[in-house]
């Protein structure tokens, strides 16, 4: 990568501007987008119910959040739904299309404005970078961000604060969208995609389950990464049930892994990598690794990649008479 | 100590494979003891909980049984089922839960001589395995 078209970000004033026209153009009743956070490095979720309010809304490498996850709420108000606009970056608009494909939201009271995305930031690798210091500011030089804080000075490379699928992402740019603000934005490409799973598969079964008992021993079941996932929208989490109880409520490491499997396998064929669940985690576990495998399942036996249009259904909803089964006895 | 029987819960379509188990028993052939049969309307109705839930509360070994492929009595079930128990079984393998504890089979309600050999390869293959432990809940254990 070199330094020009590293950071093509889309303008701060040409976001806005387009936004402006958008938002009255399509009569939107809500825009859905990002705006300063209160802490540097952190942009934050906004909702914008007026025009005249869009002057807060940004769009950088600090919005790491997922907001489709605000569309399956949005759902959930009452009264007819609101024409509601939202900023994507690719893996938003891929979950927007998966949401749409599951009934969540009806197509035309959803506008998607795609913005190219050159990764984002991943709050738990910042969080090791200042060690418990306090970020007063930063600073991007070339290809280098600087920490800024009242006794010290870290510069890094940014790629190292960079989510660890944005590193591998396909789809930085939405694939399916009404609106595209700015130059559409190249992939990453550091590393190949499934190669963290790769790393893994190649060491035996008790050195593989050894670090997910690592992994998952130290998770509290906080739902954190349930919550974050803009694709867990049902009503009554399975989690949460008590007749029957699927999971028990102590601090038992199966019940832990369990729900890992279990919240994966749910998201099986739906889940489009956003990174979300694995951002959101306070303990930095890592909660990805396990969907990433299942995506790969999904790819090569059923050939099926979530959220790229508005009509395939989910490799799990769906089947082929064909489909390989090696595995029954 | 006595020889490790192992526990085996086995998911069994009411259309086909029970019905299978029935011709098995009423034919008197012979097959392992070890299975405890719940009987469900249809394999596309056995949740991949159902049988991390049985590995977590004692049981060594799974085996979900359903009609063959085209044969479903709601016509898709046990194509659904068969992708389920296909994504189940990979991500099993990949977290190293020995996957051969859980195991899927068509048996149609023809088939009983099938249905008893099914019975015992499970058997045999949950058998070397020993005792299940990497799942199971602390209450379960041995």
């Amino acid at each position: 990568m070199n330094n020009g078209d590293q950071i093509k970000e889309a303008k701060v004033n040409e976001i806005v501007d387009s936004i402006k026209k958008i938002f009255v153009d399509e009569k939107l009743d809500v825009l859905i987008g990002y705006e300063k956070g209160s802490l540097p490095l952190r942009g934050t979720p906004c909702f914008v119910e007026s025009a005249d309010d869009l002057d807060r809304v940004i769009f950088d490498f600090t919005c790491h959040n997922n907001i489709a996850k605000y569309l399956a709420d949005e759902k959930k108000r009452p009264g007819d739904p609101r024409k509601v606009g939202i900023i994507a970056k690719g893996c938003d608009a891929r979950a927007i299309a998966q949401l749409i494909v599951e009934d969540q939201y009806p197509r035309e009271k959803v506008v998607i404005i795609g913005v190219p995305c050159t990764g984002v930031i991943d709050p738990a690798k910042l969080r090791v970078a200042l060690s418990g210091k306090d970020l007063a500011d930063y600073k991007i030089e070339g290809d280098n961000i600087i920490l800024i804080g009242d006794d010290f000075k870290i510069e890094l490379p940014r790629i190292e604060l960079l989510q660890g699928g944005c590193l591998s992402c396909k789809y930085p740019n939405a694939p399916q969208y009404d609106y595209f603000i700015g130059e559409p934005a190249k992939p990453i490409a550091a590393r190949d995609e499934f190669a963290i799973i790769e790393d893994l598969a190649s060491k035996p079964a008790d050195e593989r389950w050894a670090y997910f008992e690592n992994e998952y021993s130290a998770c509290t079941r906080c739902y954190a990464c349930r919550n974050a996932c803009p694709l867990c929208y049902c009503e009554e989490c399975f989690v949460d049930r008590s007749m029957p109880a699927w999971l028990g409520k102590g601090n038992e490491l199966s019940d832990n892994i369990v729900y890992h499997i279990v919240r994966v396998l749910h998201l099986a064929g739906r889940c489009v990598d956003c990174g979300a669940c694995a951002a959101a985690c306070p303990l930095g576990i890592d909660v990805r690794i396990i969907g990433k495998r299942i995506e790969k399942e999904v790819l090569d036996r059923f050939g099926y990649v979530a959220g790229l249009d508005f009509e395939t259904q989910p490799a799990l909803a769906a089947f082929r008479e064909d489909d390989k089964e090696e595995f029954i006895m | 100590m006595a020889e490790f029987e192992p526990k085996i819960m086995a998911f069994l379509c009411n259309w086909c494979s029970y019905a299978g188990a029935d011709l098995a028993g009423v034919s008197r052939i012979q097959y392992p003891p070890n299975t405890r049969v719940i009987r469900v309307p249809c394999s596309g109705r056995v949740d991949p909980m159902f049988i991390l839930k049985c590995l977590q509360d004692g049981y060594d070994g799974v085996l979900v049984s359903g009609c063959h492929p085209g044969d479903c009595h709601y016509i898709s079930g046990n194509y659904v089922a068969r992708r389920k128990f296909a994504v189940l079984k990979v991500l099993l393998e990949f977290m190293g839960l020995e996957p051969d504890r859980v195991q899927f089979s068509w048996v149609s309600a023809g088939e009983g001589e099938k249905f008893s050999q099914v019975i015992s390869r499970v058997t045999e293959t949950v058998r070397k395995l020993g005792p299940a432990r990497k799942l199971v809940k602390t209450g379960y254990r041995e």
